[in-house]
């Protein structure tokens, strides 16, 4: 007894130091690439900035000030500061926008794939990842040829005589979101997918049966079987939305600026890095709080559901 | 039941939790005693109360059924072709069947033989390429399903997982648009019906398969459908359970009145439960009738083949009268046969003997047949005799093993067959 109990712990203790064995390049990769440079990040936050866009190791609090407050140049009286404000929000509304756009258009997209037959599926996925082959800057130029004033769509308009100017559609928040929907759209209907490849269709057929329309079997059955497939998929879009570069910077044309650019122009023209970490650090937090809540409110609708 | 018995309740009858699990046997009418729910242990350890079927019959409001004779569905030449071009399927073939009110009807028939099929058109959840499918007279061969007054239980239960066993029961109710009072107070009794109350806040994939089928079919029954449609429900239970749930589902249709049309592709089972059954093969409804019509009288080889245990014999017909007929076996004997309604046989036919009607015998003039023992089967209450009879075919007779009966007859044994007068059946091939 003794010496089996014996053999069984030390097939545990073998398998634990397997588990830790195996996982270590991953750790290490986090630890060195991830971890690492996010305390550096952190730790240039706290300092001032040089003058050649690197740091000055003297401790400051004006890159965390200047986050959302900025100091008059005249008087030093701190005020909002309505730059980095309007930013903020155009970021936060933007990768809100998509990701709820993405949804849109990505549950009709999910639901065609899964309910056709299982041997076509595939070609369907396959369609969908495609555009992944691309470079996301070729996307973002192929966007801007079609909506730009002279593009295929104003052109189109104005030949047909629906309109006589060219509608501004370039370089405007519009112009992001439909590049970001473009771009993150398949980021949303492969976990839609994955959890909708999983429904039992004859629970829909159920549903049916006990006279629920097709709205209500969508609302009652479908919608609440699928929303793992939601979160996922909103997750997946929400925080690269929330931080994306390259789309606000092609499309936007600089003047419309979401916090990856403003990010950005700091570490580079603005040679201030202290203030880039801050705002790093910020954009972090954002998404946190942002996933926190979510996914706390969808685990309490969960329990709760009626 | 012996106290308030409904307009139509049959007195002295042994119903359901008294059939089921052998509590004391029929009280006297004149007996006045109230019976109470009798606690009831289940095959998956759940301990339930039965409701006397009284109280179970008038939560419909209605008394103890008994077919009234109108026709609840009126399937009139239904045909259903699946894809089309060369993968063309004809699911089901210029199929007609009336099912009437109150009526237990059984489709029986192998895998593919198209009553699946027939289910789903009266559901809703396919359309015939042609037909018409009448449900009190009105057809709804192509209303969608939510528009039929008409319940599934389906074989797969198809249970709402995101739901409580509660919420699974009241979803129909809802979808209705009944008030919540309405609905709450309907959950609870089906509850109690399938004795579930304790599993009532459960979510459906934590209970056991056998409390499954009962939410199923819970569900189902709660918004009151004309009738009930029942897809193989009891094919995923263990054998013990299916026993059970046999009896408790005829005792359920019984005391609700509602119709139930019941899929399956276990003869015995449909022979269990069924007021009449219709038996199909490719697409088609070969015969319809009562278990013991289709038991005794099967009108065709496959029916007499699918339906219980069965000898054919080659025969060639010597003279027919009035319903019987004279046929000549391959020994040169003569018996008689019956012959099914609405045929001549002509020429060599195929004969039917079912092995309970025929009897061994001394190997001597007056079998009907003889031929050799090359096989015991020993069964417990009775063993089968295969017989490799002198054509060359081989001929099963089952006997019953009387008390500390050790079999007088061994493998090798030369024997005799006596068919009796009305055991062979002449069969349509």
């Amino acid at each position: 007894m003794a010496r089996a109990q014996e053999i069984a712990n030390q097939a545990e203790r073998k398998d634990i130091r397997n588990r830790w064995i195996l996982s270590a390049p991953a750790l290490l990769i986090i630890l060195f690439a991830a971890t690492g440079p996010l305390l550096i990040v952190l730790v240039y936050s706290f300092l001032t900035p040089g003058p050649y866009g690197d740091v000055k190791w003297q401790f400051s609090w004006d890159a965390w000030t200047s986050v959302l407050l900025e100091r008059d140049i005249f008087d030093d009286t701190l005020s909002l500061a309505d730059a980095h404000l309007s930013i903020l929000w155009r970021s936060v509304r933007l990768a809100l926008g998509t990701t709820v756009l993405t949804a849109l258009f990505g549950f009709p997209t999910a639901y065609f794939i899964a309910t056709r037959p299982a041997g076509s599926r595939d070609i369907w996925l396959f369609l969908i990842t495609i555009p992944f082959w691309t470079n996301l800057l070729i996307r973002t130029f192929a966007v801007l040829e079609i909506i730009r004033n002279e593009g295929i769509v104003n052109s189109l308009l104005i030949k047909l005589g629906v309109i006589q100017q060219p509608i501004q559609m370039l370089f405007t928040d519009f112009a992001i979101m439909i590049g970001m929907v473009y771009v993150y759209l398949p980021l949303m209907v492969l976990p839609l997918y994955a959890s909708m490849e999983k429904i039992d269709f004859r629970l829909v057929e159920a549903g049916y049966d006990l006279y629920a329309t097709r709205f209500k079997v969508l609302r009652r059955i479908i919608f609440p079987l699928v929303k793992p497939g939601v979160i996922a998929g909103s997750i997946l879009v929400f925080i690269p939305s929330l931080g994306a570069y390259v789309t606000p910077s092609v499309l936007g044309g600089g003047k419309n600026m979401m916090l990856g650019n403003l990010i950005e122009l700091q570490f580079g023209q603005g040679r201030n890095w202290p203030l880039g970490g801050a705002l790093s650090i910020t954009l972090m937090l954002i998404v946190m709080v942002a996933l926190l809540a979510y996914v706390r409110n969808a685990g309490t609708a969960e329990v709760r559901h009626g | 039941m012996i106290l308030a018995v409904p307009s139509g309740a049959r007195q002295g009858e042994v119903t359901g939790p008294e059939m089921l699990h052998g509590a004391p046997q029929q009280q006297n009418a004149a007996d006045p005693i109230i019976r109470l729910p009798t606690p009831v242990a289940y095959a998956d350890n759940q301990v339930g109360t039965k409701l006397p079927s009284v109280q179970r019959a008038s939560l419909w409001g209605v008394g103890v059924s008994a077919s009234t004779g109108r026709n609840a569905i009126d399937v009139r030449e239904v045909r259903k072709v699946f894809g089309a071009g060369e993968g063309q399927v004809t699911a089901l073939d210029t199929v007609s069947v009336s099912i009437r009110e109150n009526e237990f009807f059984t489709l029986l028939g192998p895998s593919g033989c198209g009553k699946t099929t027939l289910l789903r058109l009266i559901a809703g959840f396919e359309f015939p390429t042609d037909g018409q499918i009448l449900l009190y007279g009105e057809d709804i061969a192509l209303l969608p399903p939510f528009k039929r007054p008409v319940n599934t239980v389906f074989q797969s239960y198809a249970l709402f997982p995101h739901m409580t066993v509660a919420e699974n029961i009241g979803f129909g109710l809802e979808m209705l648009g009944k008030s919540r009072a309405e609905i709450d107070s309907r959950t609870a009794d089906m509850l109690k019906l399938v004795q579930m109350e304790q599993l009532a806040k459960r979510r459906t994939s934590e209970i056991s398969g056998g409390q499954q089928q009962r939410v199923a079919l819970a569900r189902a029954l709660a918004p009151q459908p004309k009738v009930l449609l029942l897809d193989e429900p009891l094919s995923a239970l263990d054998y013990k359970l299916r026993k059970e749930m046999q009896i408790e589902l005829k005792q359920l249709q019984h005391e609700t009145g509602i119709t139930f049309i019941f899929v399956t592709h276990d003869q015995e089972e449909a022979l269990t439960m069924s007021d009449r059954i219709a038996v199909m093969s490719a697409g088609k409804i070969l015969q319809i009738g009562s278990p013991h019509e289709i038991y005794e009288h099967p009108a065709e080889r496959f029916v007499a083949g699918f339906i219980g245990e069965t000898n054919f014999l080659q025969a060639e017909v010597a003279t027919l009268s009035d319903g019987r007929a004279t046929v000549t076996l391959p020994s040169g004997r003569q018996i008689k046969a019956g012959v099914p309604d609405r045929f001549e046989p002509r020429g060599t036919v195929s004969l039917a003997v079912r092995p309970e009607l025929a009897q061994l015998a001394p190997a001597d003039d007056k079998a009907t047949l003889t031929g050799v023992v090359n096989h015991l089967v020993y069964l417990g209450t009775d063993t089968h005799f295969h017989v490799r009879l002198d054509s060359g075919e081989t001929f099963i007779v089952r006997r019953q093993n009387s008390s500390g009966g050790v079999s007088d007859i061994a493998i090798g044994d030369r024997v005799g067959i006596m068919v009796g007068e009305s055991a062979a059946q002449i069969m349509k091939d």
